[in-house]
């Protein structure tokens, strides 16, 4: 899709975000986590919806989930976007309806599908500013069952 | 949310008296000031009024820098180019999309801050695009390795090249066409509707005939929109009066009621973290606006519906109980249904698709020629008395039930 060098859009780091951005230095997608009702909240907010509380974690998930949407973009958006390439909303296994917006690597473009288990794996952006590690997903081959 | 005696539910205090339109072109590289003011002058004498009546003014989305070309004009610089003396004012974009300025005007005036409010849609983003069109929209740009960093919504989205609207709506799409086994014959229906609705329409941007090959040749922007199933960007500004009821009796053109409104947003405001992928907040704004008229989805004559993507329009007609949950694909299927001379005439004056992307108050001012009976050569026959416009998509959704005051 891109190689490193010429990669344009990063996110701004913030003591919010880091967690999510650069977890994935360890090789863990982490994200945040009410430390009263367990509750999986992304994007992160301050206090937790469901209990109010303001002990919020960062906790890491498995990094596995399914494809609940994609598409195969064809249309160059971006400069360093080079089409076709996969975005797919991937919604992790550990929480109903909680999902990322990322791409679908490391496989054709048309092999993707819903429903499909994907696995996580990490783009390292080295940047001045911090590194990014960006959170792309991968057909998981070792998920028993469905696809 | 218990629906209030009718007396006391707002819009039934409204009515439009008054339409206008600019010039409409793909670029038409005029001050888009210029062209906001041709369109509210327009509907303020359409209406049989005068500036100098007019007490109050409601646009959508006010001031933005970016997107390029979105925001013709704010309320204050139209305020300001009329010297009006305003009552009350707004401008904004977090609202129920562009009709939630109309809602937000009805609001006003039910609640006695103002009579006749001047409500206005302006966009340039044919000429602020440039020649280098929606592919210059990108917000990089300057390429060769250069980084951008992004806060907020997009840092979730854009750094996986997920770059708006058409990716947001694409993913939807794609998860509804999965479930409901939608085909891409039928989702043509929409795009080639519009294109024959053109035909009829002067100030359309596309007008020649489109067949079902011309739309399956066209490029696939993002699976599975093509580039037929993308509004066009265009230059053009459009405004309505919102006058009291009482008033609209007196003025010049036969008055368009509004019925019944639907602002509801029951889901996360988000593209991507809504609870299901194969609906819009549209579903709640139509529920609420059904709830408020003892008027049903049968007594509709003419549906104007947001076809910025095309496949918005299909969730609409669900959103609105047009056809029942899942079954869009099937009810515009071969076209006929939503045909000028078909049961539910959809889109009779091209929609943004071939009309232009007049940004949800093209319909507007196409349902008020409808229920007027001045659609002229493109009159839905019999003259419909009730018109649904729906604008928006995803997390920002409107809708508004209009009569022929007949």
């Amino acid at each position: 899709m891109t190689d490193d060098a010429a990669f344009a859009v990063l996110p701004e780091l913030t003591d919010a975000n880091r967690h999510f951005w650069q977890g994935g230095h360890d090789g863990r997608l982490v994200l945040q986590r009410c430390g009263g009702c367990g509750l999986w909240l992304h994007p992160p907010v301050p206090i937790c919806p469901q209990d109010r509380s303001k002990n919020l974690v960062h906790e890491a998930v498995s990094g596995r989930g399914t494809v609940a949407s994609f598409t195969v973009n064809h249309h160059q958006w971006l400069p360093g976007f080079d089409p076709p390439y996969v975005v797919a909303l991937v919604e992790l296994v550990e929480q109903k309806e909680l999902r990322l917006t990322t791409n679908v690597v490391n496989c054709p473009v048309d092999a993707v599908e819903i429903g499909q288990p994907v696995r996580v794996v990490f783009r390292h952006i080295p940047d001045p500013n911090g590194d990014i590690w960006l959170p792309l997903f991968e057909p998981d081959e070792d998920a028993g069952g469905e696809s | 949310m218990p629906v209030a005696k009718a007396e006391n539910l707002a819009e039934r205090h409204c009515a439009i008296t008054g339409i206008g339109q600019s010039d409409v072109g793909r670029r038409l590289g005029r001050d888009p000031l210029e062209l906001t003011l041709d369109a509210c002058y327009a509907a303020i004498a359409d209406a049989g009024l005068e500036p100098s009546d007019i007490d109050g003014l409601s646009t959508y989305p006010g001031p933005m820098a970016q997107p390029k070309g979105f925001t013709g004009a704010s309320a204050t610089s139209v305020i300001d180019a009329m010297r009006l003396d305003v009552d009350w004012y707004d401008s904004g974009i977090e609202t129920s999309g562009q009709l939630g300025s109309v809602m937000k005007a009805c609001m006003a005036v039910a609640a006695g801050l103002c009579a006749h409010v001047v409500c206005f849609r302006s966009v340039w983003e044919g000429s602020a695009q440039g020649q280098g069109g929606r592919a210059s929209l990108g917000p990089g740009g300057g390429g060769g390795g250069g980084r951008m960093y992004v806060g907020d919504f997009q840092q979730w989205t854009l750094p996986f090249g997920s770059a708006g609207a058409p990716v947001w709506i694409a993913l939807y799409a794609q998860a509804h066409m999965h479930r409901y086994g939608v085909t891409t014959e039928q989702l043509a229906q929409i795009a080639l509707n519009g294109r024959r609705n053109a035909a009829r329409n002067d100030k359309a941007i596309y007008r020649d005939p489109m067949s079902l090959d011309d739309y399956l040749a066209s490029r696939m922007i993002t699976t599975p929109l093509r580039l037929f199933d993308c509004d066009v960007p265009c230059d053009g500004a459009t405004a309505v009066v919102v006058s009291r009821r009482e008033m609209a009796a007196d003025l010049a053109q036969p008055p368009v009621l509004v019925e019944a409104m639907g602002a509801a947003m029951h889901d996360r405001p988000s593209w991507d973290q809504p609870h299901d992928l194969t609906r819009t907040v549209g579903a709640d704004a139509g529920t609420q606006m059904w709830g408020r008229t003892a008027l049903t989805p049968a007594d509709v004559g003419v549906a104007e519906i947001y076809d910025g993507f095309s496949y918005l329009t299909l969730l609409w007609l669900e959103a609105l109980q047009l056809c029942p949950p899942g079954e869009s694909g099937a009810f515009i299927e071969g076209g006929t249904r939503i045909a000028l001379d078909g049961p539910l005439p959809l889109n009779t004056a091209g929609g943004q698709l071939s009309a232009g992307r007049l940004h949800g108050y093209g319909f507007l001012h196409e349902a008020c020629l409808q229920l007027r009976g001045q659609g002229a050569e493109r009159q839905v026959n019999p003259w419909p008395e009730v018109a649904v416009v729906a604008t928006g998509g995803g997390p920002t959704c409107g809708c508004l039930l209009l009569t022929s005051a007949r």
